[in-house]
């Protein structure tokens, strides 16, 4: 027994054998399936919540018990760590393009007609881009034109990297282009006023650049700026997802913040997908079709809007109309002719985002 | 008063500022912290504490770390003790080059390291498509955790052994090989019982770093279900319970502070091998 004498030996021997207990107990406790739906950052509490009622409604509707792990951070990081092969059954992002950029990337994905699959182009809920205040709003910021005031101090994260981010750039933009443009954005289908429209794009990118200039910080993603802003106390504005500003305000009953609802803002929609490789390998296209159905019955869209999500569904919505304010909402297929002319333009490698000079960090 | 000229020689001024100076140092970046965690984590009282360590997440959370220390500590041990040896008893082309590889995981940032094992094992290498093939994946799984913390850990055991074993050199290895004993009977009983405290004082250094390591982890973690406790931890921090990172961070802080306990021991005892007048029950 020279082994037990040694301490050395001893302890490493146990050292090996809790080690080889702990493998052998996470290798082996998959009786059930499991479904992995990988999300963007300031989805947590909804997908935490959410998972509670699919899994309920699966055991009650098929008898069988299943887990659902969910995984959070910027959206554009998600979709990249799906490329390099984290397992995803489901993917919901913040944008489609990250989605895209997953069926483009790494091959047998996604079928490039994936936002078909589902209602409202797979997007069970959408949002928008609105403003958290300080209490009072000290330094009074009403709409977009009070971002690039020298006195102001931004929180949004980075585009590259967020999801978010990029809404909150190109609701800057819209604002922008409208104004640029004579309050209407009529002249975008008239072929005839193209010039002007060039112009006024000029002035656009002036403005966009001039707010993220206006950054105190660029995060990688939402939750990170959300943290920055309200625990970290930095910057006088963040640029934030109406649910995730609605969250800290009414979520978190934290009344040293007030949201300001802009003239005009953008349609966020995050949509979701699955993602095929996966499910078919894993045997799990069932489960992750009724994960994401689901999310459109009337018990999921009060969820929705629980979590501070405008729902799909009208009931849903209507009855959190306080939170839900209608303010002119522009959609990216119309003013800027979708998310892949869009990532194409700003935000790809030497794009616009990029001509801006801005710290990519 | 003192005949060589010594601390006590400092003004007394001099030697009050230093010592409070050092004190509140430590008072302020390491004690405050502390206790700051703690007192964080046991704010809304111990029930809500003890329902934030009895979660699924953190459970799992915990045997991730344990299966990754389980596996990368004595891997390195392995390691440590067989570079150490070749090091320390034979001589050959390219030593230093290999000591100073040992030291590569020291100077290289433990982002570049995860990075490194994305861009070599991820699906859109040749080499981790063809894994894939196979049904082995190795970043976003728990391998992934385990080859980042071994790449991150890997010298502090080599590190612990190399100079006490070139210090003792060979004489004792040569007088029982003559004395008739065989390779493993010479480790054992001969050049184990000499290093054996600074093994174990390599083994807990490699542990502690092991546990807490974050950076290289991160990049190779799914985030989700496969974290490791400090992954956890950023996540809650990202979560809506204000407590919860807190309350898992106080698992580390009692390692860290066992660990502490035990290196003073073993510490102790490296002493008390390298000063043997000093002790007479050595064996």
């Amino acid at each position: 027994m020279l082994f037990l004498r040694r301490p050395i030996f001893f302890a490493l021997t146990l050292l090996c054998v809790v080690g080889l207990f702990h493998l052998a107990g996470c290798g082996g406790s998959s009786n059930y399936r499991t479904l992995s739906n990988v999300s963007y950052d300031p989805t947590r509490e909804l997908y935490s919540s959410y998972n509670k009622l699919f899994v309920k409604h699966w055991k009650e509707t098929k008898g069988e018990d299943v887990e659902i792990v969910q995984a959070h951070g910027g959206s554009g990081d998600q979709a990249k760590k799906v490329v390099n092969g984290l397992e995803a059954d489901v993917v919901t992002l913040a944008l489609a393009y990250d989605i895209d950029a997953i069926g483009e990337q790494a091959q047998g994905t996604l079928k490039p007609e994936w936002q078909k699959q589902f209602p409202n182009n797979n997007c069970p809920y959408v949002s928008t881009i609105v403003f958290l205040v300080r209490k009072g709003n000290p330094k009074n910021i009403r709409d977009w034109d009070d971002l690039i005031r020298e006195d102001v101090g931004i929180i949004t994260p980075n585009p590259k990297t967020s999801g978010g981010a990029r809404w909150n750039y190109l609701a800057a933009w819209a604002y922008a282009l409208k104004k640029e443009l004579g309050g209407s954005f009529d002249a975008l289908k008239d072929s005839a006023r193209a010039a002007e429209v060039e112009v006024a794009n000029q002035k656009a990118f002036d403005f966009v650049k001039a707010v993220h200039e206006n950054a105190v910080e660029m995060p990688a993603g939402a939750r990170g700026a959300t943290n920055l802003f309200v625990r970290n106390g930095e910057g006088d504005v963040l640029l934030a997802w109406e649910n995730e500003a609605l969250l800290t305000v009414v979520g978190q009953k934290n009344d040293e913040f007030e949201i300001v609802v802009p003239s005009i803002s953008i349609v966020a929609e995050p949509p979701v997908a699955i993602v095929d490789s996966t499910v078919d390998k894993k045997g799990t296209r069932d489960l992750a079709e009724a994960y994401l159905n689901y999310l459109y019955s009337p018990e999921a869209q009060k969820l929705v809007a629980d979590n501070f999500y405008r729902p799909s569904n009208a009931d849903a919505l209507a009855a959190h109309a306080e939170w839900f304010p209608n303010l002119e909402l522009v959609k990216i297929d119309d003013i800027f002719g979708g998310w892949k002319k869009v990532q194409k333009e700003h935000f790809a490698e030497g794009g616009i985002y990029d001509k801006m000079g801005l710290s990519t960090r | 008063m003192s005949i060589t000229r010594g601390n006590t020689d400092e003004p007394l001024l001099v030697k009050i500022i230093l010592t409070s100076t050092a004190l509140l140092y430590m008072l302020l970046f390491l004690l405050l912290p502390l206790l700051l965690v703690f007192y964080s984590a046991f704010e809304m009282g111990f029930g809500e504490y003890w329902s934030v360590l009895r979660e699924p997440d953190t459970l799992r959370a915990i045997g991730m770390t344990l299966t990754t220390v389980g596996i990368a500590v004595p891997l390195n041990v392995l390691f440590g003790l067989v570079a150490a040896w070749c090091i320390g008893k034979f001589k050959f082309l390219g030593k230093s080059f290999l000591i100073s590889l040992i030291d590569l995981p020291f100077a290289v940032s433990p982002v570049i390291a995860g990075l490194l094992f994305v861009i070599l094992f991820g699906l859109r290498s040749p080499l981790g498509a063809w894994l894939d093939e196979m049904g082995i994946r190795i970043v976003y799984s728990t391998t992934g955790a385990v080859l980042a913390t071994m790449f991150v850990t890997f010298p502090f055991v080599a590190r612990e052994l190399i100079p006490i074993m070139q210090s003792q050199g060979t004489e004792e290895e040569q007088a029982a090989r003559v004395l008739g004993a065989n390779g493993l009977q010479i480790f054992f009983r001969v050049t184990l019982p000499n290093i054996k405290w600074a093994l174990l004082y390599g083994v807990i250094l490699c542990n502690a770093r092991a546990m807490g390591e974050f950076g290289a982890v991160r990049v190779v973690c799914a985030g989700g279900r496969n974290n490791t406790l400090p992954i956890l931890i950023e996540e809650l921090y990202h979560g809506s319970n204000p407590i919860a990172p807190f309350a898992v961070s106080t698992l580390l802080a009692i390692v860290a502070v066992v660990t502490l306990i035990l290196k003073i021991y073993v510490e102790s005892k490296t002493n008390k091998v390298e000063n043997p007048e000093k002790s007479g029950e050595e064996s």
